[in-house]
């Protein structure tokens, strides 16, 4: 009984399947061909040719210039703000983005269909669009612009004006990475918890999270992706000032409308940066991806 | 039915009531469940028993009426305060820990000390033959393995009572009996109150030492398995428990009749329409004088014996009275 118990019985022998079937389900028909061709072609000329071209024009008089451009006073300063705008808006992202999902999946509660549809909005409308409607509600003479001028806080052409910009447009990937796999994973492990004695914080803690962690951190990654490269609403709340309110984005953008070598140089060896942090992000993504489908 | 069941380990359910908009899935319900028992809440899809399991687990609230568990008002308080062990049809494992940890769940939640879980682990993992599967995640295991993990991790916490939701539901036919025989087996060793739900007769007869058959959001009888089985109080139990057969207007086990090859009294004579074999029975069905359509359950040596043959006559003859005379319930298809 034991044995029986712990190993199933042996399958019965299956007969191998007739060679025919094998061979029609491999076969590679002229339609598979064109698709790849096309796909090919595809990546080649709206990736592959353009990244090319920009390490191309970035180290086209060596690495010296390069080094200058980095090592230059906006330069950097776009860099710490774009870090600290990035890094404030994952930390958002991840607090937001767990706490609405299981708010969205587990609680029935009135508006919670439009409460979804709203915070994929701002994935749906243009970055510029939300830049102004934050500066509408924000800006001087916005709403609650002036209640937050004699408040001291300064949120359009400051940094939490940049920050919110940034969430606005990342959060919905986070959100739309955890809701999927906490409705794949059901309430019954959490129910299980709950009879074994745990209390909320307790099934939060011990089964709730390590079943979204993937999810969590793929679509936190993405969110950074998502955060440093943001161009559009940061580009109205910020006023792009450089040295003070300017991100690696605006400074690529910036430079590049500058005349003169030495400007367009910068806005390559800045867009050289953004695109190797992109790089590396991909790779990270790449290498989340598999353990969250095993999970 | 005021024995000591509210007591030591007993449930005690009184004037349950529970309906989802419209549909009542429960209808003024009392139940008492004996402390150290097996017993079984059988009954069809929809009919209210998995609610019931759900509304004592705590998983579930009642619209009306109260819980007691172990002499205690439970029915206000939440799932993790119950002392109750709950182990679903799809196991509900942990994904994330491997079994040993899924089993040690209750006692961590617990602040035991290390090396008592670690003991407790061990004891529990060798119950339920899963020693050498310790370090292995549940994605690693088969459906039978993964729901005596599941076991194991809700006996770990000592709970009072073991609530079970169609255990062997999700698990194929052979797996299912094994693991029957060996939940008998494991209930004698640990005496925990257990309850658990089954929509499969045969489950519940083999198991349980007391079953319960609910149906339309009602408790329909409560008895052990042979009393349900010989003395049904309704048409439902009887045709519920087991295969039955209208003959003469009356309900019978197609098992209880006597196939005669000539007429005597109390007979009824019918028509062979075909004589089907399954496995070691075969099924006669016939068609009676009066248009019913009475079937026989027999074995291939009572068919050799009798002569029968298809479009032959014979006479049927109810070898027991019907428990439930004088009812004349369409009989169910049998399947």
């Amino acid at each position: 009984m034991t044995d029986t118990l712990a190993r199933p019985a042996a399958p019965a022998p299956q007969p191998a399947p007739p060679a025919r079937v094998r061979r029609a389900r491999r076969r590679t028909g002229p339609v598979a061909w064109v698709l790849r061709v096309v796909a090919l072609l595809y990546v080649l000329g709206l990736v592959a040719l353009p990244v090319a071209s920009v390490v191309q024009h970035t180290f086209a008089d060596g690495l010296a210039p390069v080094l200058e451009v980095l090592t230059s006073e906006d330069f950097l300063a776009a860099a710490r703000l774009t870090a600290q705008v990035a890094g404030i808006a994952v930390v958002l992202n991840t607090v937001f983005g767990v706490g609405m999902g299981i708010l969205l999946v587990r609680y029935r509660f009135p508006g919670r269909r439009l409460l979804s549809a709203v915070i994929d909005l701002p994935v749906s409308i243009s970055p510029v669009v939300v830049g102004v409607a934050l500066i509408l509600v924000y800006g001087t003479t916005g709403w609650f612009g002036p209640a937050l001028q004699d408040a001291g806080v300064r949120v359009i052409f400051s940094v939490p004006g940049m920050v919110m910009a940034t969430v606005l447009v990342s959060l919905p990937l986070v959100l739309r990475e955890i809701v999927p796999t906490l409705e794949e994973a059901g309430i019954e492990q959490e129910q299980a918890a709950q009879s074994l004695g745990a209390n909320a914080w307790q099934r939060f803690w011990r089964v709730t999270l390590p079943t979204i962690r993937w999810a969590v951190a793929y679509g936190v990654v993405l969110s950074l992706a998502r955060s440093l490269g943001e161009f559009g609403a940061v580009r109205v709340v910020s006023g792009s000032v450089a040295g003070e309110s300017q991100t690696l984005t605006l400074f690529v953008n910036d430079s590049y409308q500058e005349f003169g070598p030495d400007a367009q140089r910068a806005a390559f060896a800045a867009a050289f940066v953004l695109m190797a942090v992109a790089v590396v992000l991909i790779v990270v993504i790449a290498a989340l991806r598999p353990r969250e489908e095993t999970s | 039915m005021t024995h000591d069941s509210g007591g030591a380990s007993g449930i005690e359910v009184r004037g349950v009531t529970r309906r989802f908009g419209d549909f009542v899935a429960l209808d003024d319900v009392d139940l008492d469940v004996r402390p150290g028992g097996l017993t079984a809440l059988l009954g069809p899809s929809g009919g209210g028993k998995s609610t019931l399991l759900r509304i004592i687990a705590g998983l579930d609230y009642p619209d009306a009426g109260t819980v007691r568990i172990a002499g205690r008002d439970a029915t206000f308080l939440p799932p993790q305060r119950r002392s109750v062990g709950f182990v679903f049809q799809h196991y509900a494992a942990f994904k994330h820990l491997t079994t040993a940890r899924n089993v040690a769940f209750g006692l961590e939640i617990r602040r035991r000390p290390r090396d008592e879980v670690r003991a407790r682990v061990a004891e529990l993992l060798r119950l339920v033959h899963l020693e050498q599967f310790a370090d292995r995640l549940p994605s690693q295991l088969s459906g039978g393995q993964r729901q005596r993990m599941a076991l194991a991790r809700a006996l770990a916490v000592q709970p009072e009572v073991l609530l079970l939701d169609e255990p062997f539901g999700a698990l194929d036919a052979q797996v299912r009996k094994e693991l029957r025989d060996w939940l008998r087996r494991l209930h004698d060793e640990v005496h925990v109150t257990t309850l658990f739900v089954t929509h499969d007769q045969e489950e519940a007869l083999e198991v349980a030492d007391e079953i319960v058959v609910i149906n339309q959001g009602r408790i329909e009888q409560v008895g052990s398995p042979g009393e349900l089985y010989d003395r049904p109080a309704n048409p439902f139990v009887m045709a519920f428990l087991g295969p039955t057969t209208v003959l003469g207007g009356e309900l019978v086990r197609p098992h209880d009749v006597e196939v005669l090859t000539d007429a005597r009294a109390g007979a009824h004579e019918a028509r062979v329409t075909k004589l089907l074999r399954i496995g070691h029975e075969v099924r006669a069905e016939t068609r009676a004088a009066d248009g019913s359509t009475p079937w026989v359950q027999l074995n291939r040596v009572q068919v050799d014996e009798l002569g029968l043959v298809e479009g032959g006559t014979v006479w049927l003859r109810a070898l027991v009275p019907s428990p439930v005379a004088g009812v004349a319930a369409p009989a169910p298809v049998p399947a």
